[in-house]
């Protein structure tokens, strides 16, 4: 301790004590960071997923994308986006995109899931990212539809609405109904924050609350709308156009019959 | 007198008759059926919404005794163990619990809540059209000046209604709304503050408001507006109900039906049917599924997040404002007082207060602005015609398309979202129609209403168009015109058509200022007038017209021999 404090005064002292400083940052940082990233359910490519997966990206990506996935004016590098990535934009549709907009809207499959498990490989191989999510973790039956609903309603719902019907954000952008969204693309999405999706890291939503949101938003789902047709679960507006439009014009209609045969 | 010695002398001979007759000496109750039982009552199918409204009205007070049967309004907190599996152990207040289990649990409790708010809805929207019906076709002249004013009240008193029940189930949706509440409170220079902890018992969202809500919309309003509905249908029977013109009804008479035995029946009837329709749609249709909401927690906020639609324009009002213009100028003020420095949040206060002021404003004191401007006295028991009073009219539409544009904006992220368009552009159109859409619907409907009034007087004039060419014998062609008959022509030709009054000097030759002012705002009204068909230009035409038709019924034959 006293060679410590008789050395403090040293001329590289400072530097010592800066580099000490920078050292365990960087270490807690690099800590942090691993456990910030979505932990692999590794699904295992082979090369020949690889090879075919980089061929089907040549042909149908890369105009975009660029060759080896780097990146152009047009679109973003794809290296380290992961498989994940791969598995939703495609396997929704919204890949290849079919025009420019605000954002990638879904539409019919443009491939089979050999080839898109394909391109997920060849992408996956560019770089570390989130992978394809296993069974065990998308089993919505094993999750907790109530602790899902309260995550739910504090992570998800100020966009995609209370119950998931989608909601508007600004410039044209939009977060869509996640009605009928399949397990697996709601976990990918989760983990890779598609369009305007912020991506919710396993350090921020375990996955095990993301199984419990997945649960919540299977429950909804399933049990069907227990008070009668919902009108599209949008809220006080679409209540008030139905009654203005139906119920008040029923109401009318009537009030035209029992004053028809007036004096 | 006389009829209570008639009840003397009167013996009843069955066993239903001493009976009856028992309670109506004591009573009286022959006395009031004789008098309100021959009341008459006009018929026109745009009279009955304030039935609607009183109809709903006993709708709300049936379903809403049911629904305190079984509603806590406690604020304490607990956890959910009924059959909502989703949420399951969630933390809330009592409250939510409460109206959880009336959905879930309690037998036919999610219909009676669902009957409950889909009738307050009608009853708000039955209130509205009904003003609207009054406002249109000028039933608030003298002498129902002040039945509308009763009617204003009742309007505002319906709203808080909705407000405070749409509050009771402390769940997400609803504490989104009394948040907004309490900024606005918040947001009124230096007495803000105290206003809300007043009003919340401390900071917002505490432990007291959901009971004070609920004790405002179980006993405190509805209580008034069952008393102002009480004076509101006296002030009816005392002034007797308006009609339409049309030959026969004059402004001293009421041609209709007696209340007994046909308006009995037909209203009770339409009692029924207005319970009826109501009920279909509780039982087919969702309202509010507070399940999806959640419980009440300050941070979240859903998307989709909207007051009922007779909020919904102050909503609309508040999601307009822009927060700055450029970046320079926010509508923030900090002005220094004496004991320190107040904000001015002139961004939250205009959208808040400022339309609904003008608004109701102007609706409370349209019967008194619109004597001054015609400086009539007379008593009105005739309707007007929309198309005959253009200026009401257009500033009508003026004030509907003011408050829809408000009410649309309420909805502005379901717009963007269903109609393929940026949210952005939506609110910077619905920013510029706020101002001029009023304006435009004030020209285009005073211009229509001038032309229907131009029709009508064709009509009267020269007969409707049958669409039959016909060609004389010298090559000309003219097209038949069938006359209307009496009936309808009295109802084109028999209006006031007001005209400008012209300011008069005084005795000095001057023209004070207010009638100057007069003179300027009448000429506004009414500059741009049809003037009414008059007999001396009926005849004239008659003579004309039926030659014509004749002579071509003449040709007609001529030409088929």
């Amino acid at each position: 301790m006293k060679a410590l404090s008789q050395r403090r005064r040293h001329p590289l002292a400072a530097f010592a004590l800066l580099l000490m400083a920078l050292l365990v940052t960087g270490g807690i940082y690099a800590a942090a960071s691993t456990a910030n990233e979505a932990q692999a359910q590794t699904t295992t490519f082979t090369a020949d997923d690889v090879e075919e997966g980089s061929k089907l990206f040549s042909a149908n990506c890369a105009s975009c994308h660029g060759m080896g996935a780097t990146g152009s004016d047009a679109a973003p590098s794809l290296v380290g986006v992961g498989a994940a990535s791969v598995d939703f934009q495609v396997g929704t549709g919204r890949m290849p995109m079919q025009m420019d907009g605000p954002q990638a809207q879904a539409k019919p499959v443009q491939f089979t899931d050999e080839q898109i498990r394909q391109m997920a490989a060849y992408v996956a191989s560019l770089g570390a990212g989130p992978a394809i999510p296993s069974e065990e973790i998308l089993d919505a039956s094993a999750g907790d539809a109530s602790k899902g609903g309260e995550l739910f309603r504090v992570n998800c719902a100020m966009c995609h609405n209370a119950a998931a019907a989608g909601g508007a954000l600004t410039g044209g952008k939009f977060a869509p109904s996640i009605d009928g969204t399949s397990e697996q693309h709601i976990y990918e999405a989760m983990v890779t924050g598609p369009q305007n999706m912020p991506v919710f890291s396993d350090a921020n939503i375990a996955p095990e609350d993301k199984q419990d949101i997945i649960a919540f938003l299977k429950t909804i789902e399933e049990q069907g709308s227990p008070g009668g047709a919902e009108l599209g679960s949008l809220g006080p507006v679409s209540e008030g156009l139905f009654i203005w439009v139906a119920g008040l014009g029923v109401v009318i209609a009537f009030t035209v019959w029992l004053t028809s045969r007036s004096s | 007198m006389s009829s209570s010695t008639a009840t003397q002398t009167y013996v009843p001979k069955t066993r239903v008759g001493k009976v009856t007759d028992y309670v109506d000496s004591r009573v009286g109750g022959s006395g009031i059926v004789k008098e309100f039982g021959r009341k008459i009552f006009p018929d026109h199918w745009t009279f009955m919404f304030g039935e609607v409204a009183l109809y709903t009205f006993v709708i709300l007070l049936i379903s809403g005794t049911f629904l305190t049967f079984f509603y806590d309004p406690s604020m304490a907190e607990t956890h959910y163990e009924g059959s909502y599996l989703p949420l399951r152990g969630v933390e809330m207040s009592v409250a939510y619990a409460s109206s959880l289990d009336i959905s879930f649990d309690i037998r036919g409790g999610l219909f009676m809540r669902q009957i409950h708010h889909w009738a307050a809805l009608l009853f708000a929207a039955s209130v509205a059209v009904h003003m609207l019906r009054v406002f249109f076709t000028g039933a608030f002249r003298r002498p129902r000046e002040f039945n509308w004013v009763v009617g204003c009240v009742l309007l505002i008193l319906s709203l808080a209604a909705g407000f405070t029940g749409y509050s009771l189930p402390d769940d997400l949706l609803s504490g989104n709304g009394l948040r907004i509440i309490d900024g606005v409170m918040k947001a009124i220079p230096v007495v803000g503050t105290y206003l809300s902890f007043f009003l919340f018992g401390g900071e917002f969202p505490g432990t007291m408001i959901i009971g004070r809500l609920y004790v405002l919309h179980i006993l405190l309003i509805p209580a008034v507006i069952l008393l102002l509905i009480g004076i509101h249908l006296f002030m009816v029977v005392l002034h007797k109900h308006t009609q339409f013109a049309g030959p026969g009804r004059t402004n001293t008479n009421v041609v209709g039906y007696p209340v007994g035995p046909v308006y009995a029946a037909k209203a009770g009837g339409f009692f029924f049917i207005v319970f009826g329709v109501l009920a279909a749609i509780a039982a087919a249709f969702t309202i509010n599924p507070i399940w999806n909401y959640g419980p009440y927690d300050p941070s979240p906020v859903s998307a989709g997040t909207q007051p009922d639609w007779y909020i919904g324009w102050v909503d609309g009002a508040l999601r307009l404002m822009p927060g700055t213009i450029g970046s320079n100028f926010d509508f923030e003020f900090m002005i220094p007082f004496p004991w320190g420095v107040n904000a001015l949040s002139l961004n939250v206060l205009i959208p808040a207060l400022v339309p609904a002021t003008i608004v109701f404003a102007l609706m409370f004191a349209w019967p008194w602005i619109e004597a001054w401007v015609t400086k009539d006295r007379r008593e009105h028991h005739l309707l007007n015609r929309p198309r005959n009073a253009p200026t009401r009219t257009a500033i009508g539409v003026a004030g509907i398309v003011f408050y829809c544009v408000l009410w649309a904006a309420a909805s502005s992220d379901l717009i963007a979202t269903h109609f393929l368009v940026s949210l952005n552009d939506v609110t910077y159109w619905l920013r510029f129609l706020v101002i001029f859409g009023p304006i435009l619907a004030f020209m285009a409907t005073r211009r229509i209403a001038l032309a229907l009034q131009r029709k009508d007087r064709e009509i009267a004039l020269h007969g409707r168009e049958t669409g039959r060419i016909v060609r004389l014998p010298h090559g000309e062609f003219i097209e038949v015109h069938e006359p209307v008959d009496d009936y309808k022509r009295y109802t084109l030709v028999s209006f006031d058509s007001p005209e400008v009054t012209v300011p008069k000097a005084d005795a000095d030759g001057k023209i004070g200022l207010l009638d100057k002012v007069h003179g300027r705002v009448s000429r506004f009204f009414f500059e741009d007038r049809v003037a009414p068909v008059t007999p001396k230009e009926l005849s004239a035409s008659h003579g004309d017209h039926h030659d014509e038709i004749a002579g071509a019924k003449d040709r007609e034959s001529i030409a088929s021999h």
